[in-house]
């Protein structure tokens, strides 16, 4: 093959230009590894046709105006740091608010415990005063019941009297310290400005001797009342007079009345 | 093998590094081919640009075997740029498109640079032939077919050939 007539055929400069085919591409190229001649043609077209190129160009752009788009092959950045979460820290908030919470509910716990502490002593205090009373009302009754049952008692039962009949009284009387008990509950409340007022009787002749009046009637609970008795009474009553007392017994207003049986 | 070819190897295996020298030695070249195309700067900013990162992207496609790397950028760069004159958008902004040779581009610039290459180039184009101007701005800026060439001159197709080689041939002469 004439190396010269083939570079003389011009065809060098369409392969440069990109203009042939792709089998004459396939054989120049086969040619230009043989023939280094054909080569330095082709370096040196190129070279010329780049030159001419780029005096039409107005001006130069460059590289790093496209290299941020060339990114697809480019290293990955990688995150040295990948974002992890922060447990410790997280648990160390959550642990906090727990304990806050926790702190508060004990406090509102206290305070509660402590009004129920208050409360409860308040009971305490009330139920002590109430077994304090019911210790006294016992003591009272037993005292009372050991009077009755005392042997020198002389138990004298009061009728009710004309209108009255529905009343009644029991007397207890204990001679040997001249003491009356009187049993009122048979009685109704003195109305306002009466009270009741006990007398001692003798019979012949018929001579009653005042014991006094009670003034407390209506408040005592047990209506039961001792009253000092220094006379040789043959019977009682329970009359009702006005505030004060009389000085003699109101007949009309004698409730109750009992006969002192004999001397046992 | 010539250290181009290690370039373009290099630049197939993705190195920025080779491809940078690339694009240095072919950007301003492939931008004078385009701007002769669209005849607007900005646009042919844009245009060499996407040429590039499109050949960056399809490294793998091109083969020694078929061509020069020149050649295989500057066939990119000819369909990318016509591609873009027959947009409408293109077509609308650009009524009256500017029928400059690359020789009216070149002769226009006055004095760019004074290096050897401008110059040279310069004294080139104004003492080119007619019938050189056509052939080169054809085959080379257009990316006209020998067969398209010898039609659009009305020259035998033998001739276009020998013309080329004698019209390139005086641009060796001047500046290499």
């Amino acid at each position: 093959m004439d190396i010269k007539t083939y570079i003389e055929s011009g065809i060098l400069e369409l392969y440069v230009a990109g203009r042939l085919s792709e089998n004459e591409n396939q054989e120049i190229y086969n040619l230009l590894q043989q023939h280094p001649e054909l080569l330095q043609e082709v370096l040196e077209i190129e070279a010329a046709v780049v030159k001419l190129t780029a005096a039409v160009s107005p001006h130069a752009v460059n590289f790093n105006s496209i290299k941020g788009k060339l990114g697809a092959s480019e290293t990955k950045v990688v995150d040295l740091k990948p974002k992890q979460t922060n447990w410790i820290s997280y648990t160390g908030w959550a642990a906090s608010i727990l304990l806050a919470a926790g702190l508060l509910w004990t406090l509102n716990q206290n305070t509660d415990l402590e009004q129920q502490l208050q409360t409860v002593e308040t009971d305490n205090i009330y139920l002590e005063t109430q077994i304090e009373d019911a210790k006294t009302d016992l003591a009272a009754t037993k005292n009372l019941l050991n009077v009755i049952r005392d042997k020198d008692i002389i138990a004298v039962p009061l009728g009710g009297q004309g209108d009255y009949a529905s009343s009644f009284a029991k007397v207890y009387w204990n001679k040997a310290d001249n003491t009356i008990y009187l049993d009122a509950e048979g009685l109704p409340n003195a109305p306002d400005g009466k009270v009741w007022q006990v007398w001692s009787l003798t019979l012949n002749p018929l001579t009653p001797t005042s014991l006094g009046t009670i003034d407390d009637f209506n408040t005592d609970e047990n209506k039961i009342f001792t009253i000092a008795n220094a006379n040789e009474s043959q019977a009682f009553g329970v009359t009702l007079e006005p505030e004060g007392g009389s000085a003699t017994p109101t007949m009309e207003q004698l409730y109750t009345l009992g006969v002192v049986s004999a001397t046992p | 093998m010539t250290d181009l070819d290690t370039l373009v190897m290099q630049f197939q295996n993705k190195n920025q590094v080779a491809f940078k020298k690339l694009y240095d030695m072919y950007s301003k070249s492939i931008h004078g081919v385009v701007y002769n195309i669209v005849k607007d700067t900005a646009i042919a900013d844009e245009l060499m640009q996407d040429v590039f990162i499109k050949a960056w992207h399809k490294a793998d496609t091109f083969s020694s075997k078929k061509g020069r790397f020149f050649t295989w950028i500057l066939n990119i760069a000819r369909n990318a740029a016509i591609d873009k004159t027959r947009s409408k958008a293109f077509k609308q902004s650009r009524q009256n498109l500017n029928a400059d040779y690359f020789v009216d581009i070149i002769a226009g610039y006055d004095n760019l640079d004074d290096s050897t290459d401008a110059i040279g180039i310069k004294k080139f184009v104004t003492q080119l032939g007619e019938k050189c101007k056509a052939v080169i701005e054809l085959l080379y800026f257009k990316g006209f077919t020998q067969k398209e060439t010898s039609e659009e001159l009305q020259m035998p197709i033998g001739t276009v050939k020998t013309r080329n080689r004698n019209c390139i041939q005086q641009l060796r002469d001047m500046v290499l």
